[in-house]
Formats: C-alpha cells, sequence, structure tokens
C-alpha cells in the first residue's frame, strides 16, 4: 500500500482543507470530470466540508452512466442468445435497458459473466470455441488501450468468435460540449489522471485557453482531489486558466505513447451518442474497417436502434451539472439504486447513487442547484 | 417503450419489469433478500418466532426454552485459504447460536453431492467439519445425504441445523441496541470475501489473504463473563459485511449508528484486494468476527477482554449507538466529511474503474 497511504492521510488532507478554505475569497464551481473522483469526494464527504469555498459539480465522467440506452439494448438482446456468453465489466449489469438489464437477463438463462479485463474475455473465447464471445468494451481513453490489446491480441491469434460491443467515449469533445452550453457554470476542471495517462494533456491546452478555465490533471485518492482542488482555486483567484498536473506520479505532458499508438491503430474517431446528454460529434471510439471482424454490431447485424429515454428521469441534467441530484424529483422516490430510472443512479460512480448512498444524510432541501 | 409488465410505483414512469425470476442478487444480505424474505417467505410461515428475524429461534420446550438456527452453504471454491466449505457450515451454525447468546448443544448436517465429486475433495471437507466439531466440543448427531447428477450442484452443498441451551441472564439481540453503546468489532474485517474473491479471480498477493472462519462460541463466553446483561446485540456481520449487520442493527432497534472510518481494522492485503476489485471492505463478508453493542460503562473491559483472546487480539471499539437519525448509519471519514452507509441492494458489483 506504499504511493497510496500517503494519499490518504487525514492530517494533510485535513491541512489541504483548511489551506483551500483560506485561499478562496468567493465560491468557485468546479467540475470533476471521473466517476472515481466523484466516488472519492462523496465517500470523504469532502464537498460538504469544502462547500464555503467550492461548489462541485459531478461530470459526465462515468462510463456506466454515459453508455446510451441504444448500446444497452443490444448488449440485453446479444446476452440472451444462446450462442453468445456476454463478458462485462461488474457495474455494468444493473444498468436499465428499455426492458430490463443483464442481471435480469443472466437470471431467466443469459450467459452474462463478470470479468475484470478484456483479455480474460479473449481467453474465454479461447476455452468455449463452440460459442460466441462479447466484451463489452465501454470506458473512456483508460480502458481503451486494454480493449485495444484484446482486438489486437484475437486478431493475431486468427481467433474467430471473439467480438467487441464497443461503446468508448472520449473526455475533451465533452467537456467542450459543456463549456458551450449556455447555462454552463462551471469555472474549472479536474481532469481524469488516468485518462491523461494515457492520453497525456496537450488535448486540455488549448480548451484551457479558449475558454478560460483552469484544467488540472488530478488523481483518485483523498489527497490527490484536495490538491487539484487548491490548484484550481488558486488559478482562479490569481485570474490564471491553464493546464497543470496535479498527478505527477503517473502522468507526463504526452502521456504513454505506446498505449496511444495502439488505441490509434484499433479505433478511430465516431459520432457517439451519451446518455442523458445526446449525440456528441466526434466523442466516441469506434473499431477501424479492418477490425470489422470484431466488431460485435457487425458480426451479429445490430442495426441501428432509436431508443426514447424516460422523461422523468433528469439524469441529462445531472450529468452536463445543471442540477444536483436531489433537485430531480424522481431522486430517491421513483428512481433509487434498486429501481433505477436512469444510469446516474446504478453505478456506485454514478452521481445519483452517489448522493443516495451517501450524502442523504446531510443532503439539503429540494431545490434547483 | 417494450410490453414489460408494470410494477413497484404506480406512479413510475417507466416500464419497470418484474424481477419475475430469482436473481443472485437475491441472496446477497442487501436489501433483495430482505425484500425476498419479506414479500415471499414471511407472510406464508408467519409466526411470533420468525418475525424475531434473529440468527437463531428461541422456543419454548417443555417449561425451559431452546434455541434452533439453521444455515445452508454454498461456496465456490469449495476449498479456500484458511478453510473449506465444511468448516464454515459447522462454524457458522454454532455462530448464529452463539450470536443469540445461546450454548450450542449439537447438530445435524445434509449434504447434497454433485455425481463426479472426487472422495479426496469430500474427505478433506468432512475432515475439516469434524475437526471443527470436536474444537467446539458440539457433535453432528443426525445427517442426511442425497446425491445429484453432475452439473446439477456446485460440488457440495451443505446445511446444518444447530439447538442451543439459552444461558440464563444473558440475551443479547438485534433489537436491544441502546443510544450510547458503544460498537465493538472483534478482528480486522473482510478476510473471508476477499479470500474468496482473490481465490476465485486467482488474484495472487505476496501475502495470501487467510479466511478467518471461525467458531465465535469462545468470543461470547468471555463477553458474556465480563459484560452479562451489558452485551446488547451480537450479530455476525457474513454476507453484506460489517455495513450490512449495523443496519439490520439500527433499523431493528430503533436507532442511529455513528462509524469512525479510521478505527475499522482494515488489514493492509484486504484493503489493497478490495482496491483493485473496486469493491469496499465494509461489504465484504467476515466468517470469524463478530459485532457487539455493549453498554458504555462496561464497553473498555469488554475491548481488553476479547483482545486477551486470539481470536479477539485485534478487537477494536468503531462506534457509537446514537440516538439521532434513526435506521442510518453514518460514517465519519478521516478527512472530518460523513456519509451514510447504506444497505446495498443486491451484490456488491467491481467498479470500472
Amino acid at each position: 500500500m506504499r504511493f497510496l497511504n500517503e494519499y490518504r492521510d487525514p492530517q494533510v488532507a485535513r491541512s489541504l482543507v483548511r489551506k483551500i478554505l483560506d485561499t478562496a475569497t468567493r465560491r468557485w464551481v468546479l467540475m470533476e470530470v471521473c466517476g472515481g473522483q466523484t466516488h472519492t469526494i462523496v465517500k470523504q464527504g469532502l464537498h460538504e466540508l469544502l462547500a464555503p469555498a467550492v461548489e462541485m459539480i459531478h461530470g459526465p465522467g462515468c462510463p456506466v452512466c454515459v453508455t446510451s440506452l441504444e448500446q444497452i439494448d443490444k448488449a440485453l438482446h446479444l446476452a440472451a442468445r444462446p450462442d453468445v456468453i456476454f463478458t462485462s465489466f461488474g457495474d455494468m449489469l444493473r444498468v436499465p435497458g428499455s426492458e430490463c438489464d443483464l442481471q435480469q437477463v443472466r437470471a431467466r438463462g443469459g450467459d452474462v459473466r463478470v470479468v475484470y479485463s478484456p483479455l480474460d474475455a479473449l481467453q474465454l473465447a479461447l476455452r468455449h470455441p463452440d460459442r460466441q464471445v462479447v466484451f463489452f468494451a465501454v470506458g473512456f481513453e483508460t480502458t481503451a488501450p486494454a480493449n485495444a490489446m484484446a482486438v489486437w491480441r484475437a486478431r493475431e491469434l486468427g481467433v474467430r468468435n471473439f467480438t467487441v460491443l464497443v461503446s468508448h467515449v472520449t473526455v475533451p469533445p465533452a467537456m467542450m460540449a459543456i463549456l458551450d452550453s449556455p447555462d454552463n457554470r462551471v469555472q474549472g476542471f479536474l481532469a481524469a489522471g488516468h485518462v491523461c495517462a494515457v492520453m497525456g494533456w496537450t488535448e486540455y491546452e488549448p480548451i484551457a485557453m479558449k475558454y478560460r478555465v483552469p484544467i488540472i490533471v488530478t488523481g483518485f485518492e483523498p489527497v490527490d482531489i484536495l490538491e487539484g482542488m487548491l490548484m484550481a482555486v488558486t488559478q482562479l483567484e490569481e485570474g490564471r486558466s491553464e493546464v497543470e498536473n496535479q498527478y505527477v506520479r503517473s502522468v507526463r505532458r504526452d502521456g504513454t505513447t505506446p498505449a496511444r499508438d495502439l488505441v490509434a491503430r484499433v479505433f478511430q474517431l465516431v459520432d457517439r451518442k451519451w446518455r442523458g446528454v445526446g449525440e456528441i460529434p466526434r466523442s466516441g471510439l469506434g473499431l477501424r474497417e479492418e477490425f470489422a471482424d470484431f466488431d460485435a454490431e457487425y458480426r451479429f447485424g445490430l442495426g441501428a436502434l432509436e431508443v426514447e429515454e424516460p422523461a422523468e428521469c433528469r439524469a441529462g441534467d445531472v450529468l452536463r451539472g445543471k442540477i444536483k441530484p436531489f433537485a430531480c424529483r424522481a431522486f430517491g422516490t421513483l428512481c433509487t439504486p434498486e429501481h433505477p430510472l436512469g444510469a446516474p443512479m446504478v453505478s456506485s460512480e454514478g452521481a445519483c447513487a452517489a448522493y443516495y448512498n451517501y450524502g442523504r444524510y446531510t443532503a439539503p432541501a429540494r431545490t434547483e442547484a | 417503450m417494450g410490453t414489460s409488465t408494470l410494477t413497484t410505483g404506480p406512479a413510475c414512469p417507466v416500464p419497470q419489469v418484474a424481477t419475475e425470476r430469482v436473481q443472485l442478487g437475491h441472496g446477497s444480505g442487501g436489501k433483495m433478500s430482505a425484500a425476498l424474505l419479506r414479500d415471499r417467505f414471511l407472510p406464508r410461515f408467519d409466526n411470533v418466532h420468525l418475525r424475531r428475524l434473529g440468527d437463531a429461534a428461541v422456543v419454548p420446550v417443555h417449561g425451559g426454552e431452546v434455541a434452533v438456527s439453521t444455515d445452508t452453504f454454498v461456496v465456490t471454491p469449495l476449498e479456500f485459504p484458511g478453510g473449506n466449505i465444511g468448516s464454515l457450515a459447522e462454524d457458522g451454525t454454532l455462530k448464529d447460536l452463539a450470536m443469540m447468546g445461546t450454548r450450542p448443544l449439537y447438530l445435524s448436517a445434509g449434504f447434497v453431492l454433485e455425481e463426479g465429486l472426487p472422495f479426496e475433495l469430500l474427505d478433506r471437507v468432512l475432515d475439516a467439519m469434524g475437526e471443527a466439531a470436536r474444537l467446539a466440543g458440539v457433535p453432528v448427531v443426525t445427517g442426511d445425504t442425497k446425491v445429484v447428477e453432475r452439473g446439477k450442484a456446485d460440488g457440495l452443498y451443505i446445511n446444518t441445523t444447530g439447538l442451543g441451551l439459552i444461558e440464563p441472564a444473558f440475551r443479547p439481540g438485534p433489537e436491544r441496541a441502546r443510544p450510547g453503546d458503544a460498537i465493538l468489532v472483534s478482528g480486522p474485517i473482510g478476510r473471508h470475501g476477499m479470500a474468496i474473491m482473490t481465490t476465485r479471480e486467482g488474484i495472487a498477493f505476496e501475502a495470501a489473504i487467510e479466511s478467518d472462519s471461525a467458531s465465535l462460541f469462545p468470543l461470547v463466553e468471555l463477553l458474556r463473563g465480563v459484560a452479562g446483561e451489558g452485551v446488547h446485540v451480537l450479530r455476525d456481520p457474513t454476507r453484506g459485511g460489517v455495513a450490512s449487520a449495523l443496519n439490520e442493527i439500527a433499523a431493528a432497534s430503533g436507532v442511529g449508528v455513528v462509524l469512525e472510518d479510521g478505527a475499522v481494522p482494515v488489514p493492509g492485503v484486504v484493503a489493497a484486494a478490495c482496491d483493485l476489485l473496486g469493491l469496499d471492505p465494509l461489504y465484504v463478508a467476515n466468517e470469524g468476527v463478530l459485532v457487539a453493542c455493549i453498554e458504555s460503562t462496561l464497553a473498555d473491559r469488554a475491548l481488553a477482554t476479547l483482545r486477551s483472546h486470539p481470536l479477539g487480539a485485534s478487537a477494536a471499539r468503531i462506534g457509537t449507538v446514537v440516538a439521532e437519525h434513526p435506521r442510518m448509519v453514518v460514517l465519519r471519514t478521516g478527512v472530518g466529511g460523513t456519509r451514510v452507509v447504506d444497505m446495498l441492494p443486491g451484490d456488491q458489483l467491481p467498479r470500472i474503474c
């Protein structure tokens, strides 16, 4: 646990909280991009400690939450096929599709398995040559290299029964969509450290410059996040808007070149629909033409599917940072972790679930944020 | 949006599919398990003893009282570092009896064996079970075996039922927590669940995580000696972990619970494995740890006594029962924030990143 405990040290964290409160002369609005950061913030109760200095808006960086209903429905369709072993990261299993979720498909006899890596799914394909193994390739740039590697290896090994259902999204277009929104309130970002560990931060430099917002590449432990917040607040107080790196132990400006190269060889930029947000141009990754054999949508002939999202669910406003989860009328009543209407209530990284699980004790009265 | 059946919440705008079949989450010890009992089992078997929902039922027999408890054990893999399904089945029911403050007397054991199960493996399981019975001094006095076709069972399932004698002036129960009570755990949490998880996932650490599988009766005896009626609640935080056990206590007693994050003993290797797999140790199963709510004036002595026994060497005071926020468990984080520690709806699902 070396390199970890020091970033969880309560003493250090408390002194950073004091510094942030001392530095801010007004209340700044920051967005943490990544769901993992939301998790830490709410789990540690940081948002309530910092309330006088910082309002945290929880960004769209939970891959489970932003995967579109269409892609979930495609996953459910595939998982129900008797010839398919459908593999996925754990928390995709409870994401509600139009009619059910993967857990329910499993209960009805679908072969749905949780894996920790797409390479495990590839191993399954090698062990079960008579079955079609599909991996649900979701996530940001963080999970893209491993997913690219699985497809790459499958081609090398000539595996004919392995495909991926791709729903990859990328961070910078989403940040720009938020900043372009007429009712945007975000004044600074904590960028996701692991995304930058792969991609570096050169993509963020033009964003910081154009929109005049500080962007801090930030890690995931309490001390990381507090340091990131302090750097952002300091920049805002000094009127600066630069990209800074808090997560120096993992991130370099150019990221990890072999990983970026592999992603670029296997994937290309595509338009992608985000759940609750809508389509953002060139905001997703899709398989390149030459890997079409490994594309589940192609293999199983899943055509374009248009699905409407539930009207009561304000996941889009939550994901855009327009409202806090408890400002949604369905929150905690119609929509709970047992019966989620929208994806942010499903994953423990989702803003709604994080508030429901950890925040109810201090949640203020339901007012529009 | 489809033709699915509308359920729960008459105003629900979204067609939510009725969970018309049993899902794995119904066995998780979380809210789905509770709903399964509440909606399907309890109405059909309703009686005054069952309604208490203790780890064991206390029933009148010939003017006296005995405690009865039953538990069924399904685990993959059948063997794991620190134990196997046999030791688990023996200790599990003994623990349920001990948590009611009773002295376990006899056990029964039923076995469902799958065709093809190697005798070598069965022998190891039975050895462990026999050894646990001898150690606890509680004999298996009756049993049953059934064999099912290959593919119809996960190798081996075991059910054990135990009979215990009520000790006078010692009646801990989940509904007896009182504001002011100290909350103690008898040892480091999360070891059993993570031993199973890491074995199942094939994840190796420098030091293997060993299950804490053990009978807790010796610790209960110590607590009875030092705190007697001051022991208000004893709970065995198996599936659903310490978080679920405390939620059950808070609900049954109508009290609030405040947990101190830094005080909960989590072994480094368990914390590391949980981090890797995206799990929270508070929800991970234990098999050799008890949670106790104890009269505050007796808490220090109780803690010292627990620590005097090898099974309780890492015992710690992790929180306090309060009158505020009834039925809610609130954790104070190291940084000074707070959060609600709720029951999980179903199984803990590993986070993606």
